[in-house]
């Protein structure tokens, strides 16, 4: 889950992370009221989750609470890249002496966490890794161990980070670090880092992006979630449980597995369709389940056949089976299904299927993956 | 021959009075696995269906001798788990726990390399492997994979995905194609065991005669394969990469799953592959048949 700047902010101070004073505001009065209580100059941020914001005029310089008003007013509602602002950071604005860049990621391939620092901020940190690759510390980080604040130093130093700032950054490190662990950050990134002619060090933009796995022991992270810009239906599939992302084709995809749905979706691509989503009912679903992703299927309007790509390992056959008997007894399914059923007790499902009495212009079985898919398309190109 | 795992592998399922555990540990004993015994603490002393539990996999090696664990127990639980089997010598551990946080998997991940060097960990949220007719841990449904021939050709396979490494098990048994061993590497960030720890053991075992390869997108573990396959594997091999038509910047289920920075590409996976001589199939049915073809040379 990506948070806001705001949110990332809010999540950074709570690890002790220094950022600027300021609030999130929703309409032209709360922005002003944030806008005074954080003291002018203020910066009236767009809260989006795109880059470019400040080319597209989202970012903007105020002095007083008619300059708030007026940018307040020109940003909220302001569409960039598609993405429409609903909410402001107001902050007071920073004087900047120097601009860094620090970040902490997993590293997949050393399976260590890793650790990126550059004394040249503020930019596409790619252009500097592009340009300037050795701009860039790249320092890997036990997990076991962890991080010192002696080693973060060393770091900084080697990032060539100026020597007045070296303490300063050090402990933003460290800071940032427990935040990207204890705080379970897929991402924690800060860019710009400032240095403030006060001599101050301080995180001036926030990219935070949390694991979902880690959601249970954060019940925090639920305000997070009510922000998050889903549509309708993946709205609708987060509240079953379900692995659902939107597409924009008309084959509704139900797969167990997320490797399996991704082939199901390159598999209909090959014959000529295109898929309305991905959908992992995950492992070990039972007929609930299978209900509830054939409501998501249905509820989506481009639907004009539903795949169902069944190998089961955990996922037991029959479970599947009575899941569609007893979502087409509950629901009025627009489309057609198509079903391919193999593994864990497939034949018992599809005696269970095959005795539903359910007539084949409804639901068709197919022996392979290739043959389910050709059939998919088929209908729902109108063949 | 087969490789981490062989007949004589004894099992213990940890969670074995869970739903999971049961359910996939007396299949593993019913396919004619070792499952000699179950952990799950505060229930030491009974039995499921005649396997005794511990309370502990302490006492569960010292009483059954087990060499292997199967862990299916939840996400909270998982680490403490593994760290359990390995502390108590068990020396392969699969873990077909799916929703680790990755900050665990990663810690977990480091203080096996530091404090159990010895212990191989499959998974997590992996379908476990199985040898055919001697050893299935896990929840691979046995009677998909067909069994190896005395005289070969043999195929290992090697797969990120649980659902896909049952695709590609039964693909070979339409072909009719025996397999070695199958082992499932799981679709997180951190897997214990990578593709390039499998493509060593199947280039060393000499009852694997080819190895088909099932990778997905996100991360890099393809193109490290295709970089260790071209140095070190001279045994024949296909490939299948899913993903091709998932949108970057989406997380395709697997917490592992994701196109970013326009890195981990299905198309640059395949890319690699190829350039390390690996026939790349577009769908698992054409790996399959890849393979075939390629049996039919090795007869």
């Amino acid at each position: 889950m990506d948070l806001f700047e705001y949110q990332g902010k809010q999540y950074f101070a709570k690890f002790g992370i220094p950022v600027s004073a300021g609030g999130a505001a929703d309409t032209v009065d709360e922005a002003v009221k944030v806008a005074d209580a954080a003291k002018y100059p203020v910066v009236v941020k767009a809260q989006v989750q795109v880059g470019g914001r400040g080319k597209a005029g989202g970012i903007k310089l105020a002095n007083n609470a008619d300059e708030v008003r007026l940018h307040a007013g020109n940003i909220l509602g302001m569409d960039i890249k598609g993405h429409v602002v609903k909410r402001l950071w107001v902050e007071h604005a920073s004087d900047i002496a120097e601009e860094y860049y620090a970040s902490f990621t997993l590293d997949r391939a050393a399976k260590k966490h890793l650790l990126m620092l550059s004394a040249q901020g503020g930019v596409d940190i790619e252009e500097v890794a592009a340009k300037d690759p050795d701009a860039i510390v790249k320092l890997h980080i036990n997990p076991v161990e962890g991080l010192s604040e002696a080693v973060a130093k060393k770091a900084a130093t080697d990032a060539k980070i100026p020597a007045k700032a070296l303490d300063g950054v050090a402990k933003i490190l460290v800071s940032l670090y427990r935040c990207f662990t204890e705080g379970d950050c897929d991402l924690a990134e800060i860019n710009p880092l400032i240095l403030k002619p006060t001599g101050e060090v301080h995180a001036l933009d926030a990219k935070v992006s949390l694991d979902n796995n880690a959601s249970y022991r954060h019940p925090e992270w639920d305000e997070y979630r009510a922000t998050e810009e889903l549509d309708e239906r993946e709205q609708l599939a987060r509240e079953s449980d379900l692995q659902y992302i939107g597409l924009s084709g008309t084959v509704g995809i139900i797969a167990n597995g997320a490797g399996l749905a991704m082939s199901t979706l390159d598999v209909v691509n090959q014959v000529g369709g295109s898929a309305a989503n991905f959908l992992d009912i995950g492992g070990g679903a039972n007929a609930d389940q299978m209900a509830a992703a054939l409501g998501v299927i249905n509820f989506d309007q481009n639907v004009k056949s539903i795949f169902i790509n069944i190998f089961g390992g955990i996922t037991r056959g029959e479970e599947v089976a009575k899941g569609i008997v007893e979502a087409m007894s509950r629901v009025d399914l627009r489309a057609p299904i198509v079903i391919r059923l193999d593994g864990t007790n497939a034949e018992e499902g599809r005696e269970i299927l095959a005795k539903a009495g359910i007539p084949e212009s409804k639901l068709q079985s197919k022996p392979t993956m290739l043959e389910a898919a050709r059939a998919a398309v088929a209908i729902a190109n109108g063949k | 021959m087969a490789i981490f795992v062989n007949e004589n592998t004894k099992v213990i399922v940890q969670g074995l009075t869970g739903g999971q555990g049961k359910f996939h540990g007396l299949r593993n004993r019913a396919y004619g696995t070792k499952v000699v015994g179950g952990v799950t603490p505060g229930k030491g002393g009974q039995d499921v269906e005649g396997i005794p539990v511990y309370d502990s996999v302490a006492d569960a090696v010292k009483a059954t001798g087990a060499d292997a664990s199967f862990i299916a127990v939840p996400p909270k639980a998982a680490s403490a788990a593994i760290l359990e089997a390995a502390a108590a010598g068990v020396k392969f551990i699969v873990c077909i726990t799916e929703g680790i946080p990755a900050q665990d998997e990663a810690k977990t991940f480091n203080t096996l390399l530091r404090d159990y060097p010895g212990v191989r960990l499959l998974g997590p949220n992996c379908p476990g492997i199985i040898s055919p007719g001697k050893c299935n841990i896990g929840i691979t449904a046995g009677e998909i994979a067909a069994l190896p021939s005395a005289k070969g050709p043999n195929v290992g396979i090697v797969s990120r995905s649980g659902t896909l490494t049952y695709q590609a098990l039964y693909e070979l048994k339409q072909q009719g194609i025996g397999v070695s061993t199958c082992v499932g590497i799981g679709g997180d960030p951190v897997p214990g065991t990578s593709f390039v720890d499998c493509l060593a053991e199947f280039q060393k075992d000499p009852e694997t005669h080819a190895i088909i390869m099932i990778g997905e997108i996100g991360g890099s573990a393809e193109e490290e394969a295709a970089e260790f396959i071209k140095a070190n594997v001279t045994k024949p091999m296909s490939a299948y990469i899913a993903g091709v038509t998932a949108p970057a910047g989406k997380k395709m289920g697997h917490a592992g799953a994701i196109v970013s920075g326009g890195k981990g590409t299905a198309q640059g996976k395949m890319d690699a592959l190829r350039a390390a001589g690996v026939k790349v199939g577009l769908n698992p049915t054409e790996a399959g048949s890849l393979m075939a073809d390629i049996v039919k040379g090795l007869k």
